[in-house]
């Protein structure tokens, strides 16, 4: 009998996700021990054109990380949805555009003008790059770049959703661990739409940190104190995302002294990341007087990037309408 | 007030969250009491402006509302004590996160009402509703893809 | 009549890279187009961030190479507060940073570039990977590259706070320190790492060196380059991979300039061009004259090998003795042939190693004095380390709050952008000839490219890992005359 057969793609991404996959080490001897691995460009030869030969849902499983920037990432993400019976949505970019969806408050042609009149850039007759160029030998193409990065259920329909930047390592190995159960008929599949290698409390569930409901009156800055290493970053005024976002981590960066800056996404049942976390960091604020509430948001010099950091793409006001907002 | 609105003028879409004990009781007032109000802003009652979810006010952006109201009880005066206080916090923190993903922040307001102050309600939601009207329609692209130029996808000739 | 050849790294449709070889009516190459077909706009979109974030967002331009933009973010946003962090910060990022190294470079020889070398040149496309190399070298060295990448992990994971994108530098220091069963965790798997550096350079030794054939294609002319060379190095002009200035010798090896951070920009300049969204750094003092070799030129190339050029030699006594051996193998200083990078990247390996240790046995490394609160107002600033694949400049300029208004960014293999161009257009002009596409070609081209151990995650999001290429020879009317495939099937 054939393995089933397993897949995994980059689009916009940076390469971590993958990096977090090849840590899971020995973990990879289970893949390819049962399954037959038939795409997968940072690990062996990619046959694109196999893959667009295979059948219609031969594909088993299919982990895509990365977000969709451009016309060819679309074009493979929906090639590999026609191909896979489960497609994962791998990583925060995937599933919800994570820091390259940042680009998304900004119009794209500030995007190329920045990156060619920087300080360092030689460019006097501002050149931009060309999709078609016509060079004295002929003319050389380059992919057009979409106007917003869409993470990949706005291009095509998901069936899991796998949060992280990256995934933790010992989460991608348990949904390994999990597949290959289904495999052996010892494990079912959870609900399509389920999001899967994550708890579904949040990172304050899991952080070790003291909370004692105290209130500030003023937010700061992480560099600019010493913070008690024992007691709730936030209620010392350092913005943490950890209300709002996913566990799944062991709250590893508020254990490492750092606060969470929201990479696995919205937590359960939070329809909106950014809201979640404008309700959350409003309840922690000490004054009643408008004036002086506005003194404190002062304190905190970029809300919409503290609270959409890894969200923005995914996020409803920034969304595909159709994809999550009249949907619900 | 002038009873009939030109032709053609743009008429906004505002949603507006009111607390069930005193703002939600002052629309309902300026309505028994024939008071004229622009008819421009649909209603949503909560049990306390303290209910007010930040996502129900992105929601309301995203599905095409021009300008959110959010009305409670006056400072004070809330039934759930000081939940009222709550919202303010919000809403100060909103408008700031709509200013950065370009919504003007002038289209969000916060309007303290008492259950007696039906015509003070009607007339702040008229002043409201003109001040929208100046600033046009949101016309929020959520996916930022729409208004954009199609993007061709021409074959690389090899 | 001209010819085209296209070289699609993957395929048509990754938009991970592409070249383009032009013949002209003679059947000899025109021309060469080797061009980065995305954009992710960082510079953009990291303006309104607070500074102390950077090191954390930048971290996201390459999961490869994050802690290399950790570090420089961090260092950058050190400047702009003007902050000296304690020295046990800055041993403790320098030891994140060198287990780092020896994880990085580890990957890249065995798994990347060293196919060709351990497999050989000649050997079926399909075995030249690291399956290949496993094959050849035995399950027990495979096991070693395994445990070498988790001991530098977990050695980043202790002190970064994560594995891939790590998460403790801030301005003026680290958000924690480690403790003393850490440190000896660390030290343990330092000293591991130095035994695998020198069993590595070894191995390189037996396979590589020992065979003549191999040894000649290192030397041979295909693929040198006589460019300027950049590295950073210490006080005494030893080659430091996390502080120091940037040095630059030139094709004849004497020193053409050495400057701080903050002096980048009197020296590099950027030069854009309409076909390619990668941009082509080059030394300013000497100016852009296109893509050529010599002193005239300002072209560099940013790699194991030009660190090594660029210094007077390595801090640590066994990656010295290799650094000495280096040379006399090589016939002296500097070196230019490009496939040489594959060897100094194992001397790199085992400097970093030796300094991993030296560095988890400093007393210091456990003190609690791993932060400075900074009290200047934040205004500008530049941090540069050398990231694996060259010289990594962040720049940030922010306001009185410490809210960043402009970025510039230098990254890692964009150094070598237009090196790797010349090194591209040098292997087709020697394998192209008359309209007769020799078999080789690929092969050739592929490995002038990967010995630059190319990442174009740094500048635009993918990894080149195998580098499966198609090259296609068309007629003018379009008509296909040949496909020449490796790796696709
Ligand atoms: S989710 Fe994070 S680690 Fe994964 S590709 Fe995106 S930026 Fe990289
Ligand atoms: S806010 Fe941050 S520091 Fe506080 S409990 Fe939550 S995760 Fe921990
Ligand atoms: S603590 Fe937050 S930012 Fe850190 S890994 Fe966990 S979810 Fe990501
Ligand atoms: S009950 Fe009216 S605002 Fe709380």
């Amino acid at each position: 009998m054939s393995k089933p057969k397993f897949a995994m793609y980059w689009a916009a991404s940076c390469g971590g996700c993958e990096i977090a996959v090849l840590n899971t080490n020995e973990k990879i001897l289970d893949v390819d021990a049962n399954f037959e691995v038939v795409f997968w460009p940072v690990a062996m030869d990619a046959k694109y054109k196999d893959v667009e030969a295979m059948e219609d849902g031969s594909i088993l499983l299919t982990l895509f990380n990365g977000g969709i920037r451009n016309d060819e990432n679309e074009h493979i993400a929906k090639l590999l949805r026609k191909k896979s019976k489960i497609l994962v949505a791998f990583g925060s970019c995937a599933c919800e555009g994570c820091i390259p969806g940042l680009a998304n408050f900004s119009p794209s042609r500030d995007i190329t003008d920045t990156a060619f009149s920087t300080i360092s850039t030689d460019n006097p007759d501002n050149v931009r790059p060309q999709t078609h160029y016509m060079m004295p030998e002929g003319e050389i193409t380059i992919p057009t770049i979409y106007p917003v990065l869409r993470t990949l259920e706005q291009v095509v329909d998901v069936d899991y959703y796998m949060p992280g930047c990256p995934p933790e390592s010992h989460q991608i190995a348990a949904v390994i661990d999990l597949i290959i159960q289904v495999l052996q008929g010892k494990a079912e599949l959870p609900p399509k739409g389920a999001t899967i290698g994550a708890g579904n409390s949040t990172v304050c569930d899991e952080c070790k940190r003291k909370r004692n409901v105290k209130l500030i009156k003023e937010f700061g800055r992480i560099q600019l104190m010493h913070a008690d290493p024992d007691l709730c970053l936030l209620e010392q005024g350092i913005p943490c995302n950890g209300p709002a976002t996913r566990s799944g981590c062991n709250a590893r960066c508020p254990s490492a002294g750092a606060q969470c800056i929201g990479c696995y996404g919205p937590a359960e049942g939070v329809q909106d990341y950014g809201s979640r976390l404008i309700a959350a960091f409003a309840s922690v604020i000490d004054s009643e007087k408008p004036d002086e509430i506005d003194k404190i948001l002062d304190g905190l010099v970029d809300p919409a990037g503290q609270f959409y950091r890894f969200n923005l793409a995914g996020s409803m006001l920034r969304a595909g309408k159709s994809a999550k907002v009249s949907g619900d | 007030m002038s009873d009939k609105p030109e032709t053609k003028q743009f008429e906004p879409t505002i949603i507006g969250f009111t607390c069930n004990w005193c703002s939600y009781r002052a629309a309902d007032m300026a309505g028994t009491a024939r008071m004229k109000y622009a008819p421009n802003v649909r209603l949503i009652r909560l049990m306390c402006s303290g209910r007010l979810d930040p996502m129900f006010v992105f929601k309301a952006f995203a599905g095409g509302a021009d300008a959110v109201l959010i009305s409670g009880c006056h400072p004070g005066d809330c039934h759930y004590i000081n939940q009222n206080y709550k919202a303010m916090r919000r809403f100060q923190l909103m408008k700031r996160v709509l200013a950065q993903l370009g919504i003007e922040p002038a289209r969000l307001k916060l309007l303290w009402a008492s259950a007696a102050e039906g015509a003070i309600f009607a007339s702040e939601i008229t002043k409201f509703v003109e001040e929208v009207r100046a600033l046009g329609p949101l016309n929020f692209n959520a996916t930022g893809f729409e208004n954009q130029p199609k993007v061709e996808h021409k074959e690389v000739p090899a | 009549m001209t010819q085209r050849i296209t070289i699609d790294p993957i395929t048509r449709l990754e938009g991970h890279g592409k070249i383009e070889i032009f013949l002209n009516d003679d059947g000899d190459v025109a021309n060469t187009y080797f061009q980065i077909p995305e954009l992710r706009g960082f510079e953009r979109f990291c303006v309104g961030r607070p500074v102390e974030e950077l090191p954390l967002l930048t971290n996201r331009i390459c999961g490869v190479c994050p802690e290399a933009h950790h570090m420089a973010g961090a260092k950058a946003a050190d400047a702009v507060y003007g902050v000296d962090i304690p020295s046990t910060a800055k041993k403790l990022r320098e030891l994140l940073y060198m287990a780092f190294y020896c994880t990085d470079h580890t990957t890249h020889f065995y798994a990347l570039g060293g196919p060709d070398f351990v497999m050989g040149p000649d050997a079926p496309v399909a075995e030249r990977n690291i399956l290949g190399v496993i094959h050849k070298v035995g399950l027990e060295i495979a096991g070693k590259v395994l445990q070498m990448r988790k001991y530098g992990h977990d050695t980043v994971e202790i002190i970064g706070g994560r594995k891939v994108h790590p998460c403790t530098s801030i301005p003026g220091g680290l958000t924690k320190g480690i403790t003393e069963e850490q440190r000896v965790e660390i030290e343990k798997m330092g000293r591991w790492a130095v035994e695998f550096g020198q069993f590595s350079l070894k191995l390189f030794a037996d396979v590589v060196l020992a065979n003549k054939t191999y040894l000649d294609l290192i030397l041979g002319d295909i693929y040198t380059h006589r460019t300027y060379s950049m590295g950073m190095v210490d006080e005494n002009n030893k080659v430091n991979f996390y502080d120091g200035k940037v040095r630059v010798t030139g094709p004849d090896g004497k020193e053409l300039v050495k400057y701080a951070p903050k002096e980048y920009l009197d020296n590099i300049a950027e030069h854009v061009e309409p076909w390619t969204y990668l941009k082509f750094p080059y030394l300013k003092k000497v100016g852009w004259k296109g893509f050529v070799d010599g002193a005239d030129s300002g072209v560099y190339m940013a790699t194991p090998l030009s660190r090594l050029n660029a210094a007077d030699g390595m801090a640590t006594p066994l990656a010295q003795v290799e650094y000495d051996k280096f040379y006399k193998t090589l016939g002296g200083k500097p070196v230019h042939q490009r496939l040489a990078i594959h060897w100094a990247r194992l001397i790199e390996l085992l400097y970093a190693a030796e300094r991993w240790v030296e560095l988890a046995t400093d007393p210091e490394i456990t003190s609690p004095n791993f932060h400075t609160i900074p009290t200047a107002t934040p205004t500008e600033g530049v941090g540069i380390v050398e990231a694996p694949r060259g010289t990594l400049t962040h720049h940030y300029w922010t306001d009185e709050r410490g809210v960043v208004t402009k970025v510039n960014l230098i990254v890692g293999t964009t150094n070598n952008n237009a090196p790797i161009t010349m090194s591209i257009m040098k292997a087709a002009s020697s394998l192209i000839k008359k309209g007769n596409v020799n078999e080789g070609l690929l092969n050739m081209v592929e490995m002038a490219f990967r010995a630059y151990d190319p990442c174009f995650g740094c500048e635009t999001h993918s990894l080149q890992g195998q580098m499966p290429l198609e090259i296609r020879i068309l007629k003018p009317d379009g008509e296909i005359v040949e496909v020449l495939k490796q790796f696709i099937e």
